[in-house]
C-alpha cells in the first residue's frame, strides 16, 4: 500500500503461476477428444478386425477415402462452425455442383475444364447469397441454409429434368481422360513410390503381380492440403483470429474493429467451395452425376465437426480437430463393415459418439475456464 | 482558447430506439489535451453516446466533426482508423480467447508478405504483457483465455488496449468501476499521460473523486438531454457531486467535505511539477481517498 506503482522487473518467479501437467495441457486443446477417440477406434478394431485386412494396405487407403471424403467437408464447417455459423445447404449444394459440371458437358459439350471452372464460381456466388442473407438478416444460419437446402436440391432436380429429361447425367468417363482440370480431382499420386515400395517388397502383391495399392487417391491429398491451410489460417492468420472473434462473440468484435460481416460471408463461401470439391471428385470417379448425391452429408460434416471439438455455439475449436472428427467416422463405417457386423447399425453408432462428444467437449470447455 | 480546433465534435445529435429517445440535441466537443468527464445517472444516455462516437451507433440526427472535417462512422473499425479508441462498458472482450488474442482483436500485427502473411505472436505476446504489466497486471501467461481472468483483470486488458491503439482520442466508459484502489488510480495516471501527449479524453464515471481530480469539463447527461457543460474553474467538487447525484443528497455531504480538502492539498502540492510527477503524486492522493471513503462506507453500515 505504500506505493501506487507496481514494479514488475524484480520478479523473477511468479508464485502464482502452478507447473502444468503435460496431459493437462494437452486435455486444453479443442481437438484432444478426437484424438483420443481416433486411437480408440483403431484400437477397438486392430482387436476386433485385425485379420479381416482392414490394416492392410489396400484397406487402409479404402478407410482414408471415405474419411478424405467427408474431411473436405468437414473442415470448411468447422471453420464455419468456429465463427458460430451453419451451413445445412452442404449436400444439396454437392448434387447442385456436380450437375453445374455434368450438364454443360453433356447437353452443350463444353470442354469439362470450362464447366469445372463454371461450377466453382456458381458455388462461390451460392456462398456468398447464403453469406450475405445470414448477415443481413441476422436470421440464425440454420433457418437460411435449411432453405437452401431445399431450393438448391429443388433446383438441381428441376434443371436436370428440364434439360436432359432424366435426373441422371451420365458418359462423364470419356472426357475426364484428357481434361487439364479433370486430373485434379482423379486418379492416385504417387504411383513410382508405391511401385518402389512392392520392389524392395514393404508392399503385397494381388493376384496379377500388381502392387496392393497404386498410389495414394487424390481426395486424400486434398483433405491433407485443405486440412493443412486451414490449420495455418486458424493460428497464424489475422483472418483466423477474426474467425475465433466472430464465432466467441461477433458484437465484442465488431466494437473492436473486426469486420464480422466479411469473415462470415467468406466462411460460407469456403463451405460451398468444400462441397463443390467433393462433388468434382465424386462426379470424375463415378463418371455421372445425380440429383440424389450428397443426401446427409451436411449432417455428417456436422458430426464429424463436432466430435472433433468444436464447440456448436461457436469461438473454439480447430481444424485439426475436424480431421480427427472425419477419421473416426470413416473409420467407423470402413470397420464394422470389416468385422462383418451388419452396417445398419453404423447409424446408431455415429449418433451415439456424437453425443458423447459433445458431452466430452462441455466437459472438457468448462475444466477449460476454471 | 475558443479558436482551437476540437478534436472531435457533436452537433445536435439525436438518437433514437424505436421510441425511446435516447440522446436529444446534444452538442459537445473535446479538444486535444482536455479531459472530458460525462456525468449522469444510470440511463442517461451516456454510453450511447460514446456509442455513437465510436461508430457503434450511427446518429439518427446531427453531425459528426472530426479535426474539423464532417465525417460519419459506418462501423468501429472506421473510428479506430480515425484514432478514436473506446473502452465499452461491456469491454468488448471474447471469454475463450487468449488475452494476446483479445489484444490485438481486429488490429493484429503481421509479418512477411502475400499468402506467408501471418501474425508475429512473438511481438504480439510479448506487448500483450508488457502493456498489462504497465496497468499493474502481471500477465501469467498470455495464452491463457480471457474467460479466466477476473473481471477487474479483463477491464485493464480492455482499458491497456484503448491506450495502446488510441491515437487521437481516448474514450472509457465506466472504466474504474470493477478496479481495486491501486489499479483505478493506475487508470487516472493513464488518462494523465494521454492527456499529456494530447490526446482528447472522454471519461465516464461515478466516481467523484475519479471525475473531479482528472476532469477538465464536465457534461452532465440527463435523460437523454445535455443539463450543462462546465469548465473545472467554474464549479467545486461539491457542486459536480451534486449534479451527479441529482442535487438531492447534498445533505449527506458535509462528512465527506473534510477528506475532500485533504487530497486536494496534496494535488495541489503537485500542481508546478510536470505532468507525470503530478500523476504519480494523484495516485498517492488518489488511494488515500479512496482508502477514507471506504473507512467511511464500513463505520456506517
Ligand atoms: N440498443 C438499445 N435499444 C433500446 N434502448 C436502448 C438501447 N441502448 C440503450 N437504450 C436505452 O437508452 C437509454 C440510455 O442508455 P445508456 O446509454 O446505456 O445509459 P447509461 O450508460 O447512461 O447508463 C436507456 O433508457 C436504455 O434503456
Ligand atoms: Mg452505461
Amino acid at each position: 500500500m505504500s506505493t501506487g506503482i507496481v514494479s514488475v522487473e524484480n520478479k523473477t518467479h511468479d508464485e502464482r503461476l502452478r507447473q502444468q501437467h503435460l496431459l493437462k495441457k494437452a486435455l486444453h486443446r479443442p481437438e484432444f477428444g478426437a484424438v483420443a477417440g481416433a486411437l480408440l477406434v483403431f484400437g477397438f478394431f486392430g482387436v476386433f478386425a485385425n485379420d479381416s485386412g482392414m490394416f492392410s494396405a489396400a484397406g487402409i487407403i479404402n478407410f482414408l477415402e471415405v474419411s478424405a471424403q467427408l474431411g473436405i467437408l468437414a473442415i470448411a464447417a468447422a471453420m464455419l462452425m468456429i465463427a458460430g455459423e451453419f451451413d445445412l445447404s452442404i449436400g444439396s449444394m454437392i448434387a447442385f455442383a456436380g450437375l453445374v459440371v455434368a450438364i454443360p458437358v453433356a447437353v452443350w459439350d463444353w470442354p469439362l475444364w470450362i464447366s469445372i471452372v463454371f461450377a466453382f464460381i456458381t458455388a462461390l456466388g451460392i456462398g456468398f447469397i447464403n453469406g450475405y442473407l445470414v448477415v443481413k438478416t441476422k436470421l440464425p444460419s440454420f433457418i437460411v441454409t435449411l432453405a437452401f437446402l431445399f431450393i438448391l436440391r429443388g433446383l438441381a432436380i428441376g434443371f436436370t429434368r428440364l434439360l436432359t429429361g432424366r435426373t441422371q447425367v451420365g458418359g462423364l468417363k470419356e472426357v475426364t481422360e484428357n481434361d487439364v482440370l479433370a486430373g485434379l480431382f482423379s486418379g492416385e499420386v504417387g504411383q513410382s513410390f508405391f511401385t518402389w515400395l512392392t520392389e524392395i517388397g514393404w508392399l503385397d502383391t494381388n493376384f496379377a503381380g500388381q502392387p496392393m495399392v497404386t498410389g495414394i487417391p487424390v481426395s486424400i491429398v486434398w483433405w491433407l492440403v485443405i486440412a493443412a491451410i486451414a490449420t495455418w489460417v486458424l493460428l497464424m492468420t489475422r483472418f483466423g483470429n477474426w474467425i475465433f472473434a466472430c464465432g466467441g462473440d461477433a458484437n465484442a468484435a465488431r466494437n473492436v474493429g473486426v469486420p464480422v460481416a466479411r469473415v462470415k460471408i467468406t466462411l460460407f463461401m469456403m463451405t460451398a467451395l468444400a462441397a463443390t470439391v467433393f462433388a468434382c471428385l465424386q462426379v470424375m470417379d463415378a463418371g455421372s452425376a445425380d440429383t440424389n448425391r450428397g443426401l446427409l452429408k451436411e449432417f455428417e460434416a456436422i458430426i464429424a465437426v463436432v466430435v472433433g471439438g468444436v464447440l456448436l455455439t461457436g469461438g473454439y475449436g480447430s481444424a485439426i480437430g475436424a480431421v480427427f472428427g472425419a477419421l473416426i467416422f470413416g473409420t467407423v463405417q470402413m470397420g464394422i463393415f470389416y468385422t462383418g457386423v451388419n452396417t445398419d447399425w453404423f447409424k446408431v453408432f455415429m449418433g451415439g459418439m456424437m453425443l458423447l462428444a459433445v458431452m466430452f467437449n462441455n466437459y472438457v470447455r468448462k475444466k477449460c475456464l476454471i | 482558447m475558443q479558436q482551437k480546433q476540437p478534436l472531435i465534435e457533436l452537433r445536435h445529435v439525436n438518437k433514437y430506439f424505436g421510441n425511446v429517445i435516447a440522446l436529444n440535441d446534444i452538442s459537445l466537443q473535446v479538444n486535444a489535451g482536455e479531459v472530458m468527464c460525462l456525468l449522469g445517472d444510470n440511463g442517461a444516455g451516456k454510453s450511447t453516446l460514446i456509442k455513437t462516437l465510436s461508430g457503434v451507433y450511427k446518429p439518427c440526427q446531427g453531425e459528426m466533426h472530426i479535426a474539423g472535417k464532417r465525417k460519419a462512422f459506418h462501423s468501429p473499425a472506421d473510428a479506430l482508423d480515425n484514432g478514436i479508441a473506446t473502452v465499452f462498458q461491456d469491454l468488448a472482450m471474447v471469454p475463450l480467447m487468449s488475452i494476446t488474442r483479445n489484444f490485438f482483436m481486429g488490429r493484429e500485427p503481421t509479418v512477411g508478405k502475400g499468402i506467408f502473411r501471418r501474425i508475429n505472436w512473438r511481438l504480439a505476446n510479448e506487448v500483450a504483457k508488457e502493456e498489462m504489466a504497465k496497468i499493474g497486471i502481471d500477465v501469467r501467461d498470455p495464452s491463457q483465455p480471457v474467460g479466466t481472468l477476473s473481471g477487474g483483470e479483463r477491464q485493464c486488458i480492455a482499458i491497456a488496449r484503448a491506450v495502446y491503439f488510441g491515437a487521437k482520442v481516448l474514450i472509457l466508459d465506466e472504466p474504474t468501476s470493477a478496479l481495486g484502489v491501486k489499479q483505478a488510480a493506475i487508470v487516472l495516471r493513464y488518462i494523465a499521460q494521454a492527456k499529456a501527449r494530447g490526446l482528447g479524453v472522454i471519461f465516464i464515471t461515478h466516481n467523484v473523486h475519479h471525475a473531479y481530480t482528472i476532469g477538465d469539463v464536465f457534461t452532465i447527461l440527463k435523460r437523454g438531454s445535455c443539463f450543462g457543460m462546465f469548465r473545472k474553474s467554474e464549479v467545486s467538487r461539491e457542486e459536480v457531486l451534486s449534479m451527479m447525484a441529482g442535487g438531492e443528497e447534498m445533505d449527506n455531504l458535509s462528512s465527506e467535505l473534510e477528506e475532500f480538502s485533504r487530497s486536494d492539498a496534496v494535488f495541489a502540492v503537485t500542481q508546478n511539477n510536470t505532468v507525470l510527477e503530478a500523476s504519480a503524486a494523484l495516485e498517492h492522493a488518489m488511494a488515500e481517498a479512496m482508502e477514507q471513503e471506504f473507512k467511511l462506507v464500513s463505520s456506517h453500515s
